[in-house]
């Protein structure tokens, strides 16, 4: 997909045209960044607030290289502690070899990546359950007018309901009812997804629903000719037709789900992309506007990213390639 | 009486705001086995109607349809519909979709092999076997008609339903579809009911031609025999008088007995705004559909190759 404007200035019939409008679509957003890097350094270096005055790119861009260099740091200080155990160990085993040998996890604080990729498993874990609830619902909505009947009202007061008000609820909820010695996940872990589904429903049911209920008339007929059972219809037509509006729905949901998703990490204090740009507010260092303008780079970067693999996963399924999806 | 597919008295009224509109009055027909019908009238006199009720998609009001001493009661594969706009499954290939039929109707009949060979056959049969991996996307109108009757054939049918099959596509593709389906009738020896607007492809290809009067509450008008004899030959057609002469029946039928109500429409515009409303959506959209086709609907010239 990327690779193929590149591949086109060799194989293509007109040379001089591909480079051109290659050099067109790479200069051009280029341009567009230099613009944006220079409005950003000539105004931010005017206003001063209590942590200084408001960083421009270059000292994002240190932020950004010293986080790296503290992840670094801090994968070497574990390395260097599972090491210093196990040379212990060795050593205990020579002197006794029955004797018991313990490792102990190391218990260090969580760097930048770590937060990043706490985030993305999050987002997904919760975006995969809304995904599981609704599509299953949006194909029943979808093809009984009954039940679209019964369930429009409840979808439509709760899809505009911020993530905020469902936060407490879930977590007063998941605290009363997931009790265990040995919890699998942690609370705030499933307090954050279960925020994240309850946000990411109401796109992919309503798509879904609009999808299903859109099929061809004559290819339900068709089913009906060749009294296809339920389930037939549902997955050799229902689904395969409906699936490009129900990616519609998934790709909202997912950007929903993101978005959702920091805010409810720095609400409730969860591991994450949103903690640390809380932390780094409360912190209130000289570095802590870099920092959390960093984090601001990274959360849309992860967001677009996230959005390009819905999109190449949507044009892998979709039997339509004619399509113009983007 | 003892036909082989029999409508009696088949009434049919659909719901309206204004009340029931009555689409269909009275239809009685009775088809032999391995005849081949025409239902030819004009726009919206329901002829789409008939077909569906005969496949079982709508419920006549009064009177039924009986199929081999059984009511027909719902659709099902012993009245396969071959559509106007070939209703394939987009996303699967011409061997796929007729498969997904053969696989529902022969579940426990046909052993794998079994069916692999009959769905092959079938598309063999529509001269469709060199596409049988393409999608529905990469196929001509006129290939994917051919995939549909493929379809249609491959459930062994008791009965086929066309509904105008050749409607869409160009007036050489039809000549050719039209050669094909004779072909592939003298080999089968089908019940065939089709829906048609073209006098000639009804002529050329029916034993009998069943007229209908304008709707609402449109019945059966005029059946016309047509003693032709078979293998027919377009080209030598056009030389034999009595070719001439059942066209000349149907025409006379169609613009003098009952003529286009759109026609009759526009000479005192705006005279019948209730029963356009009344008509049931999907006559309606057939109505405007065929209307465009008419609008340019090519002569049909003889063709051979």
């Amino acid at each position: 997909m990327l690779i193929e404007p590149f591949l086109r200035i060799f194989t293509g019939p007109n040379k001089a045209e591909e480079i051109n409008k290659l050099l067109k679509a790479i200069v051009t957003p280029l341009v567009a960044l230099g613009i944006f890097l220079l409005l950003w350094s000539a105004g931010a270096s005017q206003i001063k607030t209590s942590l200084g005055a408001v960083p421009g790119p270059t000292q994002v861009w240190e932020q950004a290289v010293n986080l790296l260099d503290e992840h670094k740091e801090e994968r070497q200080k574990e390395a260097a502690f599972y090491e210093r155990q196990e040379k212990r160990n060795a050593k205990k085993l020579a002197q006794n070899p029955d004797a018991e040998i313990k490792i102990r996890p190391y218990t260090g604080k969580a760097t930048y990546l770590d937060q990043i990729w706490t985030s993305i498993y999050t987002v997904m874990t919760g975006f995969l359950i809304a995904s599981l609830i609704a599509i299953p619902i949006g194909i029943m909505c979808g093809l009984s007018p009954l039940i679209y009947t019964a369930l429009n009202p409840l979808i439509q007061i709760f899809k505009p309901v911020s993530p905020l008000a469902w936060l407490p609820i879930v977590m007063m909820i998941v605290s009363a009812v997931y009790v265990s010695d040995d919890p699998m996940f942690d609370k705030s872990y499933l307090n954050s997804a279960i925020t994240v589904t309850l946000c990411c429903l109401w796109p992919t049911i309503i798509n879904t629903t609009v999808g299903v209920s859109s099929i061809d008339k004559d290819l339900i007929n068709v089913s009906k000719v060749l009294r296809l059972t339920w389930l037939t219809k549902v997955f050799k037509i229902v689904i395969p037709s409906s699936i490009p509006m129900m990616f519609a729905g998934l790709r909202v949901s997912l950007g929903i789900g993101w978005m959702v998703l920091i805010a409810a990490e720095m609400l409730a204090q969860n591991p994450g992309l949103g903690k640390f740009v809380w932390d780094e507010f409360q912190n209130g260092s000289s570095n802590s506007l870099a920092r959390i303008m960093v984090a601001v780079f990274t959360i849309g970067l992860v967001g677009f990213l996230l959005d390009r693999l819905m999109l190449m996963l949507q044009k892998s399924i979709s039997w339509d390639k004619s399509a113009v999806i983007r | 009486m003892d036909s082989y597919l029999e409508l009696s008295h088949v009434t049919i009224d659909f719901p309206t705001p204004n009340g029931p509109f009555r689409a269909l009055d009275k239809v009685k027909l009775s088809i032999e086995k391995g005849e081949f019908i025409s239902l030819i009238g004009h726009s919206g006199c329901g002829k789409s109607t008939v077909l569906n009720i005969i496949a079982g998609l709508h419920q006549a009001t009064e009177g039924g349809v009986i199929l081999n001493g059984k009511e027909v009661s719902e659709p099902g594969p012993d009245r396969a519909v071959v559509f106007q706009n070939h209703s394939l499954l987009p996303w699967m290939t011409a061997y796929e979709n007729v498969e997904l039929a053969v696989k529902q109707v022969f579940k426990n009949q046909k052993s794998k092999e079994e069916m692999k060979e009959w769905i092959e056959h079938n598309l063999e049969l529509v001269h469709m076997s060199h596409a049988m991996d393409k999608r529905p996307d990469e196929l001509s109108g006129g290939m994917k008609q051919r995939v549909g009757i493929a379809r249609a054939l491959s459930m062994e049918p008791k009965v086929m339903l066309m509904d105008e099959p050749f409607g869409a596509l160009d007036a050489l593709t039809r000549a050719h579809m039209q050669d094909s389906l004779m072909e592939i009738q003298a080999e089968l020896n089908n019940t065939v009911i089709m829906i048609t607007h073209d006098v000639d492809e009804a002529v050329l290809l029916s034993d009998r031609i069943v007229m209908m009067t304008n709707g609402p509450a449109a019945t059966v008008g005029e059946i016309l025999k047509v003693d032709l004899e078979r293998p027919r030959d377009r080209l030598a057609l056009a030389e034999v008088p009595e070719y001439n002469h059942y066209r000349a029946e149907v025409v006379r039928f169609l613009h003098e007995r009952y003529k286009n109500p759109e026609a009759e429409e526009e000479a005192d515009s705006g005279s019948d705004v209730d029963a356009e409303t009344a008509m049931a959506s999907e006559e309606k959209a057939e109505v405007q559909d065929k209307q465009k086709k008419e609008d340019d609907a090519p002569v049909l010239y003889a063709v051979n190759d």
